[in-house]
């Protein structure tokens, strides 16, 4: 029996179509319904449909909206409000500082801290499940996260930087070398961590404790990694501990993107580091692609 | 290929860790059959169901779903089956609409989403938004998503769980519509009366195994079984009882002993409900 072969496709629909009587009330069978073969639909048409579906969730979704895509920006009002009229030193001042940490952990928040709590609460509350039991290619599932954390990240990112502008004399990059350190620094960090996110999904035990167990060792992070506070302000040990991870060194890529020339005076390595910042990021990518690939399950454990 | 059964299953067997929630089960659903799987909570309904659709894997024994082993299921048998899963009302920030369309776009032949939220009642929410529905409500999308594929067999785990006794009736109609355009349904409940509407079939099972399966009718012997016959003899000795295949011969017997009526005569079968109590009791360990 276990060696029985594909099922015909497409055949065999003779009684699923056969119109009832609580169906001949209805109007006659729609056009495109056909009876021969129909192709699965295609793994990347459907990703890129339900990555617009998730942004749509997402903008609809006051939780995220608050805390996922607008904290950051408040965060970074108060706190520049607070200490942005200080100057840092080499012209530099405390907002542009905040800026750019902030641009850094705003990429966070939308890949990694959304798509962990998103994901944990659609695995605890049945979603995934049901998904894995249609037809749909599991690669679309993917895709369209990554396709809607790529658009909200983006927003995410233009929010940040006209906030900067408006508020703490930010200046855009005007050499073509800092948009390429921009470009990778946002694309290669925003993968990684949006693949620690899908991985830190399995952490969660029930979809009401996704939100508290993600977002603590978040809020953490930020403030060793040179993002609620100023790098050079915290202490020793916890620069090295925050070197341990990515959000760190995305933040400092994108002080060398933002802040004038000499500040790299003012980082604790007197220089931007580019070539550890793209390893550490990388390395942190292939962990997170090897810890997805063994812990991501389409059911909930209880 | 298909032109078997729509299920067949030999000698399933599932065990978690020393717990054996299937103990050797034996299936044939045909198609176009509404097969009712019926038995108390814990009996191994849901565990045997998630094999069939693929969700688990099984100890041993043979399974085979619309021709094909659901441990090897692709996505084109995926297409042609259907499955009825309860979503908490936690569901994302998306219309009725966009959530029935989404997932029409999964299959190669689906029902028109419209069409669909039609069927099953909730027309009028079709705008409305998944965390504002009503639990009846929700459970009547759960029911659209398993559907929209418009799968030859769909997959329904107790789903009328928790309904008030009109929407159980109103989803009775949707399944018995379903089973009009020939959709072959497994059905799991603990509901007698549900297996006894819907089911043109229905297998007991309790502690893992099947311990009947019939039509409503004849199930568990139910056609065939003894009736009971009751009545007050004089002298207030209390009532008398006896159990015969052969109760109206009994009856003209007891007749003519009274010369006329017989004190408190009853005669009654056992219901659908004795016969199931009488089975899952004996199954209990």
């Amino acid at each position: 029996m276990t060696e029985t072969g594909e099922p015909a496709e497409g055949g065999q629909r003779g009684t699923a179509a056969m119109l009832s009587a609580a169906q001949a009330a209805q109007p006659p069978p729609r056009a495109g319904h056909t009876h021969g073969d129909a192709a699965l639909p295609g793994v990347w048409r459907l990703g890129v449909a339900s990555g617009a579906l998730e942004v749509k969730a997402f903008f609809r979704d006051k939780m995220a909206v608050a805390f996922i895509f607008g904290l950051p920006s408040i965060l970074l009002v108060l706190l520049g409000s607070i200490f942005g009229g200080q100057a840092a030193a080499h012209g530099v001042t405390v907002g542009q500082l905040f800026t750019a940490g902030m641009i850094a952990g705003g990429i966070m928040s939308t890949s990694f801290q959304y798509l962990a709590i998103s994901i944990a609460t659609e695995r605890e509350n049945g979603m995934l499940k049901r998904l894995s039991g249609t037809p749909m290619p599991r690669a679309a599932y993917f895709a369209g996260k990554f396709v809607q954390v790529l658009m909200c990240t983006v927003a995410e990112t233009l929010l940040l930087m006209a906030v900067g502008i408006i508020f703490y004399h930010l200046h855009l990059p005007t050499s073509p070398g800092r948009w390429w350190t921009f470009a990778w620094v946002f694309l290669l960090g925003s993968a990684t961590c949006a693949l620690l996110g899908i991985a830190a999904s399995s952490v969660p035990r029930s979809a009401a404790s996704a939100a508290p167990v993600i977002t603590l060792p978040f809020t953490v992070l930020n403030f060793i990694s040179g993002v609620y506070v100023p790098f050079n302000d915290i202490p020793h040990w916890m620069q090295v501990l925050g070197s341990f991870f990515p959000l760190k060194w995305m933040a400092q890529g994108m002080r060398s993107v933002f802040l004038p020339t000499g500040a790299d005076a003012l980082e604790p390595a007197h220089a931007w580091e580019h070539g550890r910042t793209a390893l550490v990021l990388v390395v942190w990518l292939a962990a997170g692609l090897v810890l997805c690939a063994k812990t991501f399950r389409w059911q909930s454990r209880s | 290929m298909d032109n078997g059964a729509a299920v067949t299953v030999r000698n399933l067997r599932k065990s978690y860790r020393d717990v054996t929630a299937v103990d050797g089960i034996d299936l044939d659903i045909g198609h176009g059959e509404v097969f009712a799987l019926l038995g108390p909570n814990g009996a191994g309904k849901t565990t045997t169901v998630e094999i069939l659709e693929g969700f688990r894997r099984r100890d041993g024994g043979t399974a085979e779903v619309l021709g094909q082993d659901p441990v090897r299921g692709g996505r084109a048998w995926r297409a042609r089956i259907g499955i009825v899963l309860q979503l908490a009302s936690t569901g994302p920030e998306l219309t009725v609409l966009e959530m029935v369309r989404h997932f029409a776009s999964f299959y190669p032949r689906p029902r028109t989403p419209e069409e669909v939220i039609d069927l099953v009642g909730l027309a009028e929410k079709a705008r409305s938004r998944i965390s504002k529905l009503s639990g009846g409500q929700t459970r009547r999308l759960d029911v659209a998503l398993g559907i929209v594929g418009q799968p030859e067999l769909v997959f329904l785990d107790e789903p009328t769980t928790g309904f008030d006794p009109e929407a159980r009736r109103q989803f009775w109609d949707l399944i018995r519509s379903l089973r009009c355009d020939g959709t072959t349904i497994l059905l799991t409940t603990h509901y007698l009366d549900e297996a006894e509407a819907l089911a043109d079939r229905i297998a007991v099972i309790a502690a893992g195994r099947i311990v009947a399966a019939g039509d409503p009718a004849s199930l568990g012997g139910r056609a065939a079984a003894a009736a009971r016959v009751s009545w007050d003899p004089p002298g207030n000795t209390g009532r008398t009882t006896v159990q015969t295949t052969t109760p109206t011969r009994l009856v003209a017997e007891l007749a003519r002993e009274f010369d006329g009526e017989v004190p408190g005569l009853t005669v009654t079968r056992p219901t659908l409900e004795d016969i199931y109590l009488d089975l899952i009791s004996e199954a209990r360990p």
